[in-house]
């Protein structure tokens, strides 16, 4: 009892508008991606050629497109492929470059110099051009958007957390863990990493808006899911020529996507604004 | 002094590195050109004999060296797809996507360093919070679905310009730029929404530091205070992002010629990547790397000259 009552206090000081904002709507989002898993109105593939490019209507939420094809449900997938490619490249780029910043923040030294000037380098080369390069190396489809991507967004997670361990790490707590004799994997991993904790969250909701963006982009171009398992940025793409005679074809994707980045971006500044 | 050359050699190393692991992602893992290039008629002596002409026999740094000296005089190698000189195929390019890039980081400075100064000193007023939340929508749509809103609101409700009638530069400077100006504000807006928040946070951060009210507590105006010490101060950490926004905005033109119907470097780019025509993909990719590399080196210059205790 004592501890629901200690954690509903701490839940309570996140009321902001900001947070409620954002958890509205990444609540919707999340709802329909997860009863996208089970459930939609129609096969996105099922193409009908008797009803294209219909406006919104009680049968078709969003209209139909140019095929025919259902404009929600191919909604419904397509925001699944994009956050499934926007998770997967946060999880590469925040796991490596968290362990790469923490490696050469915490010892620094030669291997800290030649690291940054590595990184550096990658640092400013747009993510779009590097997952370009990648698929003109190898071919194009939803894991080689995934790593390319990933690999882009390591960069800026290695340094930020780099910062914070040279910040960190001559900090009294860990001088003690030292003196105790802890192992530096366990300072490291310990000590120092819960630490870091807000940064590192902040981080990761701006890298998995930016990691939105950019596959959006980069489907837009053509590149990543191909059709017919589109993704929203490809619908895009395919709906252009068309929104004058059905406007809802574009802003059906269009809005998901800006529903998207803005629930997480409103929720990471209702966390901001809590810690200060 | 010291810091000049120290950058300078920085700089140049990592041109080097780049240009290494450019040469290499090109020239191994793609296939071997010649075979390629014949195709399934060539005979397996044909192959050889065509390897031998390219210099695909070889070491591979001898064929690092003599790509990355005949980059450097201007020749970018020769399309496989076209048999056409690469630089040929690009120059007529460059000089669109380049406006359009510099147009977008013109209209991102001009939007965000006034609107970032204004609301830093209205902090927490109703201007300062309509502007913010209005920042994080506009961080949140994605530049191209920007630019398909732009060129159905201005082009097709307002006429202001014919969505896909590209004007080129020979014909009339003016309706160049004035094609330019939709798809450059599509660009540059996610990118001005993020520099005035920078800005914002910076000079809020600078003005609450004591320098700040010794200045005013020797009766410095709000002004003066602001635009000779304050802004100084705050512009470092806005004058790092501007710099890299500048590399995210020629990526931002790729997606946003498409959109427009530009016939920039990102048609050729794209196109070259579904053919495989890899020397025309790695002269870009090159090109534009060049490009990062010295940007990052003027906004080290530009650091040192506004705050000369700077040395790394």
């Amino acid at each position: 009892m004592r501890k629901l009552s200690d954690w509903t206090k701490r839940m309570a000081k996140y009321h902001n508008a900001y947070m409620t904002a954002g958890c509205v709507l990444s609540g919707i989002i999340l709802l329909m991606l997860l009863v996208g898993i089970f459930f939609s109105p129609y096969d996105p593939t099922q193409m009908d050629a008797s009803a294209k490019l219909q406006g919104i209507s009680w049968k078709h939420i969003m209209g139909t497109d140019h095929m025919g094809r259902d404009v929600f449900s191919r909604v419904l997938y397509g925001s699944r492929v994009t956050l499934i490619i926007a998770t997967g490249t946060v999880a590469i780029g925040a796991g490596a470059g968290t362990l790469i910043g923490a490696l050469t923040g915490f010892y620094g030294g030669i291997f800290d110099e030649i690291m940054m000037r590595i990184i550096d380098a990658l640092f400013a080369f747009p993510s779009v051009l590097l997952a370009l390069v990648f698929v003109s190396l190898f071919s194009t489809g939803t894991y080689e958007v995934m790593i390319s991507l990933g690999i882009a967004f390591i960069p800026s997670f290695a340094r930020i957390v780099r910062s914070e361990f040279l910040r960190c790490r001559n900090m009294d707590y860990v001088k003690s863990a030292k003196m105790q004799g802890a192992t530096d994997l366990r300072i490291i991993f310990l000590h120092i990493m819960p630490n870091i904790r807000g940064v590192l969250l902040s981080s990761i909701l701006i890298g998995f808006n930016n990691a939105v963006l950019a596959e959006a982009g980069l489907s837009y171009l053509g590149i990543g899911s191909q059709p017919p398992y589109a993704s929203l940025g490809k619908m895009l793409s395919d709906a252009q020529q068309y929104i004058f005679s059905a406007p809802a074809y574009v802003f059906g994707p269009g809005i998901v996507i800006i529903m998207m980045v803005l629930g997480f971006s409103f929720l990471g500044e209702g966390i901001r604004k809590v810690q200060g | 002094m010291r810091y000049v050359l120290k950058k300078v050699f920085m700089m140049a190393l990592t041109l080097v590195v780049v240009s290494v692991c450019v040469f290499l992602a090109f020239h191994v893992i793609p296939g071997d050109p010649a075979t390629r290039l014949l195709g399934t008629q060539g005979t397996p002596a044909q192959v050889e004999a065509l390897r031998e002409q390219m210099g695909l026999k070889d070491p591979l740094y001898q064929q690092y060296f003599r790509w990355a000296v005949s980059f450097l005089h201007g020749d970018l190698g020769t399309s496989y797809v076209y048999s056409q000189s690469v630089s040929s195929m690009l120059a007529s390019k460059i000089p669109i996507t380049f406006s359009l890039a510099m147009m977008s980081f013109v209209f991102m400075i001009l939007i965000s360093i006034p609107l970032g100064i204004y609301t830093a000193r209205h902090e927490n007023g109703m201007a300062d919070r309509i502007i913010m939340t209005v920042n994080q929508i506009i961080m949140a749509i994605p530049p191209f679905f920007s630019g398909i809103l732009i060129t159905y609101i201005f082009g097709m409700m307002l006429h202001l310009f014919i969505p896909g009638g590209f004007i080129s530069y020979d014909i009339s400077i003016g309706g160049f730029l004035g094609y330019l100006i939709f798809p450059a504000i599509a660009i540059a807006l996610p990118k001005a929404a993020m520099a005035t928040k920078l800005l914002r946070g910076s000079v809020i951060d600078e003005a609450s530091k004591d320098y700040t009210r010794t200045a005013y507590s020797r009766g410095n105006t709000v002004n003066g205070v602001l635009y000779r010490h304050v802004l100084q101060n705050a512009m470092i950490p806005v004058i790092t992002f501007i710099g890299m926004a500048l590399a995210d905005m020629v990526a931002g033109s790729i997606v946003i010629e498409q959109v427009f119907g530009i016939p920039g470097i990102s048609r050729i780019l794209l196109t070259s990547i579904s053919n495989r025509d890899y020397p025309v993909v790695e002269a870009i990719i090159m090109g534009i790397a060049m490009l990062v590399i010295l940007i990052n080196f003027l906004v080290d210059m530009i650091y040192r000259i506004i705050d000369p205790r700077i040395s790394d």
